[in-house]
């Protein structure tokens, strides 16, 4: 349960004199939620980039279920196990919930140089999609264009195509990001029931959701984690709050 | 059955009945016009698989309807006439050229996938120009036809009329299986969004290779099919004017619908048929109607006549 199943080691990508990661080290166990927390712009997005495969560091190893995966593409990693959910949502507008689903089913499914057999009609995609639905709640919305969806359903969609990959880690960008607050709670509570299940990288900026779902905090500023800890050990810390959380956690 | 499957058979029906109708009337020309309209719907056709549901905008899908076409005519010009060995090398040549085409453009995207495309089709028209044993930029004459004994004679229009039919009515099927296939929806998806589809663990580009390479082995069908239909051929087969007439068709038709490309061809070729008619300078009056159908008809014939898309 508590050997790392990620691991970091002196990640750095520079963007021209920006430094984005700065010698990021990081430890994710198996099973842990693992909230990655910062002001804007202090990098969080170049690390999950980096992590899910997206864009390639200058220096430094990932290393997943002791294989070094530094220089995997994001479809090979995604085979091994990672998942990841967009901060700016990305779905198939043009396909239903369902179809959007059964793609992620699809995908690790054996190949897909199958040129007859209708897709929608495979019971084998559908079925597993189909639960996955039920699941985050969107199981009587899954005939409806992903487009037509409602911002925090489209989210809910994201998370659905992540968990259809049947991940190992789960990349979350800011899973919350622009949603209301019953929505916020909805998604929180979902997210909790995953906890323990699934190992989850969480960075987000609504602290109701990170002190709720976060085993442990690591606090990204200007491209370097300034703290790593339990959530009481990262509200005490001096420096994380002079850099950071401010009044926020005082209440 | 739905509507959209009524239209298309019904359309297909109609087309059947075109040689017999033409005889009644007396107007056998018509024969000829619809078998021209069915060829380039077959090449519209392929087409659409990597532009319209792959999202690969090919500026260079004239290349295949050469090779197929000079396929044929470089056997015919030796002395084989085989009907089987012509089209199997006019499909394979197809291929084979779309491999290489589509494995060095597939690595770029947007423009430069569009100005790679370009050039290597223009890169084998100035082949058939430069190559005086089939008669260079003149081009050549097929004096005998594809000879499939004991089959079809393609010097009897009628039966080469149905052949082109059954053709038409085989690709369209098999496109429509396709596109709805595991294979079609990873180029849909890809097209639809590519960080999306890699991040859920597919690698687009061996899929959108393979497309590529179908597309260009049906086209190369279909230049077998147009050079004996013409009865020569000419480097002017792979211009780029032509890539871009089989684009037209594809965008006027309807993209990444079955019934829209051919729509998009037998529009295109009959306007041009008419106006051709009328004037010398009909381009000038085609290229109006085109930009005004592609502003209005936004989603192409196919989208007029079947209103909303599945």
């Amino acid at each position: 349960m508590n050997k790392p199943l990620l691991e970091v080691r002196g990640l750095t990508r520079s963007f021209g004199a920006l430094l984005a990661s700065d010698s990021i080290d990081l430890e994710v166990r198996e099973g842990e939620t693992h909230a990655v927390i910062g002001p804007n712009g202090a990098g969080k997005t170049t690390l999950i980039a980096q992590l899910a495969g997206n864009l390639r560091p200058d220096r430094g190893r990932v290393r997943f279920a002791g294989e070094d995966v530094t220089a995997l593409s994001a479809p090979a990693r995604s085979r091994r196990g990672f998942a990841r959910s967009f901060q700016i949502t990305s779905v198939y507008s043009e396909f239903t919930a369902l179809e959007n689903v059964m793609l992620a089913v699809q995908a690790h499914a054996g190949h897909s140089f199958r040129f007859w057999r209708p897709a929608r009609e495979e019971t084998a995609l559908r079925s597993p999609a189909r639960a996955i639905l039920d699941e985050v709640g969107l199981g009587a919305r899954s005939d409806v264009l992903a487009a037509n969806l409602a911002h925090g359903e489209q989210r809910a969609l994201e998370i659905a195509t992540a968990l259809a990959t049947r991940p190992r880690l789960m990349l979350l960008d800011e899973p919350v990001a622009g949603m209301g607050a019953e929505e916020t709670q909805r998604m929180i509570a979902f997210l909790s029931t995953l906890k323990g299940r699934k190992t989850i990288i969480l960075v987000e900026h609504d602290m109701d959701a990170v002190f709720s779902l976060a085993d442990r905090i690591s606090v990204l500023v200007y491209g370097r984690i300034i703290a790593t800890g339990t959530p009481q050990e990262i509200r005490a810390n001096a420096e994380v709050r002079r850099a950071y959380l401010g009044e926020e956690v005082q209440a | 059955m739905n509507r959209r499957t009524a239209i298309l058979l019904a359309g297909f029906l109609l087309l059947a009945v075109v040689p017999p109708l033409a005889a009644l009337l007396g107007q056998p020309f018509y024969v000829d016009l619809l078998r021209r309209v069915m060829i380039f719907a077959i090449a519209a056709l392929s087409l659409n698989l990597i532009l319209g549901y792959g999202g690969m905008v090919s500026f260079g899908h004239a290349a295949y309807l050469g090779v197929g076409a000079y396929a044929v005519g470089v056997l015919a010009h030796y002395g084989v006439h085989n009907g089987y060995l012509q089209w199997a090398l006019a499909i394979a040549a197809s291929a084979l050229v779309a491999l290489v085409i589509g494995a060095v453009s597939i690595r770029t995207s947007g423009i430069y996938f569009i100005m790679i495309t370009l050039a290597f089709t223009q890169m084998l028209y100035y082949l058939g120009i430069s190559i005086e044993e089939f008669g260079g930029d003149d081009g050549m004459r097929l004096a005998v036809k594809s000879q499939f004994p004991g089959l079809i004679d393609l010097n009897d229009g009628n039966a080469f009329y149905y052949l082109v039919l059954a053709i038409l009515v085989l690709v369209a099927l098999l496109g429509h299986r396709l596109v709805n296939s595991r294979f079609g929806m990873v180029i849909r998806a890809a097209k639809s969004n590519e960080a999306r589809t890699r991040a859920i663990g597919f690698s687009p580009y061996p899929y959108r290779l393979a497309a590529f390479v179908i597309a260009g082995a049906v086209c190369g069908l279909a230049g077998a099919l147009l050079v004996n239909h013409t009865a020569y051929l000419t480097p002017e087969f792979m211009n780029w004017t032509r890539s871009g007439e089989l684009m037209f068709m594809v965008i006027l038709g309807g993209m990444a619908t079955t019934a829209g490309p051919v729509l998009g061809a037998l529009a295109l070729l009959l306007v041009e048929d008419v106006l051709s008619g009328w004037t010398q300078h009909w381009q000038i009056i085609l290229g109006p109607l085109l930009v005004l159908s592609v502003l209005f008809f936004r989603r192409g014939l196919a989208g007029l006549l079947f209103g909303k898309d599945e």
